[in-house]
């Protein structure tokens, strides 16, 4: 038993999911989603007992590009992470009625497929493909299923999809000329290359283009915020859950190990960066007039605090950034469920047109609120838990990166507490809400669960990643 | 050569056909007789032969393009027996045409001697002519006709004067003993003079720039399955033979001649990169889908000539990147005519909503939409992946970063049509299922899916 076995359940689900039709195909990708859970869960068993549940085949001789599917404590907790999420997103929806439903059940399922791909490849060139093939499921999802008006939706998304390739083929290239010093894609060889600190440089930033656009690192956000309110929640969710984690994640498993002289003689610049999207984020935030948005740029904040740990290449760093990327993917899938949820009663997702729904729905006014306090990190959070390893790490490199990257928590209490008083609280609101569904309950409940679990118990995590991510230290340091 | 002789008879048959009055089973038959045609073409690969004097000289890259150029004209055949259901009378006669410009291809490929490839070169050319002005009645299609005849008939008349110098110069036509003493000997000037002459006759041929203008009209006023053939077969035809001719007449591997190999390197990447810029920036304009993929096929034949610079190994990369590339547009072409018949025109209006109307076929395009564009899993991406690597090891690493900037450029405009698609409002219904139409689109974008999941199929077939 391998990993090969979750994707192929993946695809073949996509497939599946087409072809039943438009009534069933919610339930069957539901089905799929969550057989890839268990079996991802099964195979947690088997990786902790120590077996290798890793797969390597022959692929093309000239140029050497092998499937070869790397299944490290890092890579399993990313597969786990995204095997989770998938079919919460996937239930999520089920309160909304989409057009051709089929086609969005299978894109949704394709594109599991290929971010957890991308996750596992250990392969250079195998990798590039699936981070290439999760791109086109989202851009039919936002187009063909986004709100707004179509023409902004089309430019938006348009503009999305030409960023993200640009940067992607970029960090071709640079596969493609690490490939001719190494002789093989397979990422131990490509850990091997001997580059001169003038070629790092170069790919470096050309990996850093491919990654700062998917994360997004300012200054290449700009086609974020619209994306997020463009596309339909369950795009949103699976963009800002799952898919910018590819981002963040690409940056420890390839940038840093492929060019280590390049990380640590600009490490300043890049933690600078990310920190600079932590403010900038949290002070657009506080203007924003629509909820999405609002969650969009907090999102910004957020994962610029993820990018910034990553580039301190130490340790705690490495670690916070991991365990901050699963929590805010499921924070981030939470909130945007929760705007959904308010915007399934009042088609609004204004913040000056919301309030007073606190008495209406106390059950979803705490949930909401728990949502919103793991957002800003509360202790007890898991949030809290990848937040501080973050700071703690960006202090033991300059106490300043720890002061102005720590805003994220003053800031991101301030705006996301405000949006709450305005949306939640206040006089009652004229319009009936009604209370959260089972179906809305049980998602919410998983997220809040997790979240709190791995708040106060983060040892099993912890323990999956620590190994692989000294590995990688391991091959930073060696020069 | 047996598949040479082969296609010739077939044509010949084809005209026999009008005379029998059996119009209704050529295209089957000419699809049956292509196929027995691959198979014989097939049992001829890997051995290598001469015959009349070194006139044809069989290798394994002539006998694995001329597969190549076979498959296409099979699904062009096909794609026929739709479009000219309006003129059955003449259709014996296209599709005959077809056939003999096929045998021009397979001539102008496994050539031995520069007579030969002037032969190949005039075959085709006169048969494109033909097909190009076949719209008897459209004074667009008299147009490009006329256009095509005037350009291509000056730069047959180039490639003649070019090959005259040469003659001159070695005093031999044959490949071999040109290539011979083009190793040895102090060249006479006449040689590089000739050689431009000829080459400048060939950048005309696969339209690269500054040689592209005819293109783009030409491309629009023909017929709309004349444009594929030009997009497809006969931009491979013509790329594979200049191919031959640089690789035959040691144009670039010539140590003794390192000015000379210096020299065209230089002018390969400029026409290169020229024609990719040029042709990505003029598609970005475009709202005639067809004048959008004659500048698409611009861009392309700039990707395909960065095969040149390492010309000695890339015999496959080239062989697989024509294959992606003419795949892809023998399943875009495919669904065009679909979605075009009976309009008088192919802007990119006729495609709002088909992806409401007719998904399968909208997913086909947007599938060799994408694989043009370089979007993995389909070919187009693996073939663009080949050529990089091989520009790196040769290092040319610039020339390939200007490539991926236009790779970039090229996904807005393929992505207009796609957009256009799936997020405009369907304008009208159409009827009717062509069964081969279907199976054309369907078949080549599988055969396009399948050499990108298996590479190595095609990649190693010229090792």
């Amino acid at each position: 038993m391998n990993v090969s076995l979750i994707l192929i359940i993946l695809l073949v689900g996509a497939f599946i999911t087409y072809f039943v039709g438009d009534k069933l195909a919610s339930k069957v990708a539901l089905f799929f989603s969550l057989a890839a859970l268990g079996c991802s869960v099964v195979l947690l068993n088997h990786f902790n007992a120590g077996e290798n549940i890793s797969f390597m085949n022959a692929w093309i001789n000239q140029p050497k590009i092998s499937f070869a599917l790397n299944a490290d404590g890092l890579a399993i907790a990313m597969l786990l992470l995204t095997t989770a999420l998938t079919p919460i997103i996937i239930f999520s929806s089920f309160g909304n009625d989409y057009k051709n439903a089929k086609a969005f059940y299978a894109l949704i399922l394709f594109m599991a497929f290929a971010m957890t791909g991308t996750f596992l490849a250990a392969d250079g060139l195998l990798y590039y493909i699936f981070w290439e093939l999760a791109l086109i499921p989202i851009y039919f999802i936002a187009l063909i299923w986004g709100n707004g008006d179509a023409d902004e939706r089309r430019k938006a998304v348009v503009k999305f999809f030409i960023y993200t390739l640009a940067g992607s083929l970029f960090m071709l290239t640079a596969f493609i000329y690490l490939y001719q010093k190494a002789g093989s894609f397979l990422i131990e060889d490509l850990y091997k290359v001997n580059l001169s600190a003038f070629e790092q440089l170069w790919v470096f930033l050309a990996f850093f283009l491919a990654y700062a656009i998917k994360i997004p690192i300012i200054p290449f956000h700009t086609w974020q915020a619209n994306v997020y309110q463009k596309a339909p929640t369950v795009g949103t969710m699976l963009l800002s859950g799952i898919m910018l984690k590819m981002g963040l994640y690409s940056v420890i498993r390839w940038q840093l190990p492929l060019a280590p002289l390049a990380a640590k003689e600009y490490m300043n610049i890049f933690i600078v960066l990310g920190i600079a999207g932590v403010i900038y984020g949290s002070i657009v935030a506080l203007r924003q007039k629509d909820l999405k948005k609002l969650l969009a740029y907090s999102s910004l904040a957020h994962v610029g605090l993820i990018a910034a740990g990553s580039y301190t290449l130490t340790l705690d760093g490495l670690r916070g950034s991991v365990l901050q990327m699963i929590a805010h993917g499921f924070v981030v899938v939470g909130l945007f469920f929760a705007a959904e949820i308010i915007f399934r009663r009042y088609e609004t997702r204004q913040i000056d047109e919301l309030g007073g729904i606190r008495t209406q729905s106390p059950k979803f006014t705490s949930m909401f609120l728990i949502l919103v306090l793991a957002s800003v990190a509360l202790p007890s959070t898991f949030n809290f838990v990848g937040e501080f390893t973050v700071l703690y790490s960006l202090s033991q490199v300059n106490i300043w990166f720890a002061v102005l990257g720590g805003t994220t928590i003053i800031l991101g209490a301030y705006y996301m507490l405000k949006m709450f008083q305005n949306v939640m609280l206040g006089e009652t609101n004229s319009k009936t809400f009604a209370d959260v569904s089972v179906n809305e309950g049980i998602s919410m409940a998983v997220i809040i669960g997790v979240l709190l679990f791995f708040g106060f118990y983060p040892k099993p995590i912890t323990d999956l990643i620590t190994p692989s991510l000294e590995t990688i230290l391991n091959v930073i340091n060696k020069n | 050569m047996n598949t040479l002789i082969a296609i010739t008879g077939l044509g010949i048959f084809c005209l026999l056909f009008e005379i029998l009055n059996f119009r209704k089973g050529i295209v089957p038959f000419t699809i049956l007789g292509l196929l027995g045609v691959l198979a014989l073409n097939y049992y001829e690969f890997g051995s290598t032969a001469s015959y009349y004097n070194n006139m044809i000289a069989v290798s394994k890259f002539s006998t694995a393009f001329s597969s190549l150029f076979i498959i296409l004209t099979i699904f062009l055949v096909a794609l026929s027996h739709n479009f000219y259901e309006n003129h059955q009378t003449k259709i014996s006669d296209y599709v005959a045409i077809k056939v003999f410009l096929l045998a021009g291809g397979v001539a102008m490929v496994s050539f031995g001697n520069l007579a030969m490839f002037f032969l190949g070169i005039e075959i085709l050319s006169i048969a494109l002519y033909v097909l190009a002005a076949s719209d008897r009645l459209n004074i667009k299609s008299n147009e490009a006709g006329m256009k095509y005849f005037l350009m291509g008939s000056f730069a047959s008349g180039i490639i003649l004067f070019g090959i005259c110098l040469i003659y001159g110069a070695m005093g031999t036509f044959d490949i071999t003993e040109i290539h011979d003493s083009a190793l040895s000997a102090e060249l006479p000037i006449w040689f590089p003079i000739g050689m431009i002459l000829m080459v400048i006759g060939m950048f005309f041929k696969i339209a690269a720039v500054p040689f592209h203008f005819w293109a783009p009209d030409v491309y629009e006023g023909s017929p709309a399955l004349t444009t594929a053939l030009m997009s497809t077969l006969a931009k491979v035809i013509a790329i594979a033979t200049l191919y031959k001719l640089a690789s035959g007449l040691n144009l670039i591997p010539s140590l003794e001649n390192q000015d000379l190999s210096y020299t065209f390197i230089n002018v390969v990447i400029t026409i290169s990169i020229a024609s990719m810029t040029v042709g990505n920036i003029m598609a970005l304009r475009q709202v005639n889908v067809k004048r959008m993929l004659a500048f698409s096929g611009i861009s392309h034949a700039g990707f395909m000539l960065m095969t040149f610079l390492s010309i000695s190994i890339s015999a496959g990369v080239l062989l697989y990147y024509t294959a992606a590339y003419a795949l892809a547009g023998i399943a875009a072409f495919s669904v065009i005519l679909y979605v075009c018949k009976n309009q008088d025109n192919e802007d990119v209006t006729n495609f709002h909503g088909l992806g409401k109307t007719n998904p399968l076929l909208a997913a086909i395009l947007t599938g060799s939409l994408l694989s043009m564009a370089g979007i993995p899993i389909f070919s187009g991406f693996f073939a663009k992946l080949f050529l990089f690597d091989q520009a790196i090891q040769a290092g040319y690493v610039i020339l390939v970063i200007v490539a991926v900037i236009n790779s970039i450029i090229s996904v807005g405009y393929y992505f207009k049509l796609i957009l256009a698609m799936y997020s405009k409002e369907p304008n009208e219904e159409r009827t009717g299922k062509p069964f081969l139409i279907y199976a054309v689109a369907v078949i080549s974008i599988g055969l396009n899916i399948a050499l990108g999941l298996f590479p190595s199929l095609v990649l190693d077939l010229l090792k």
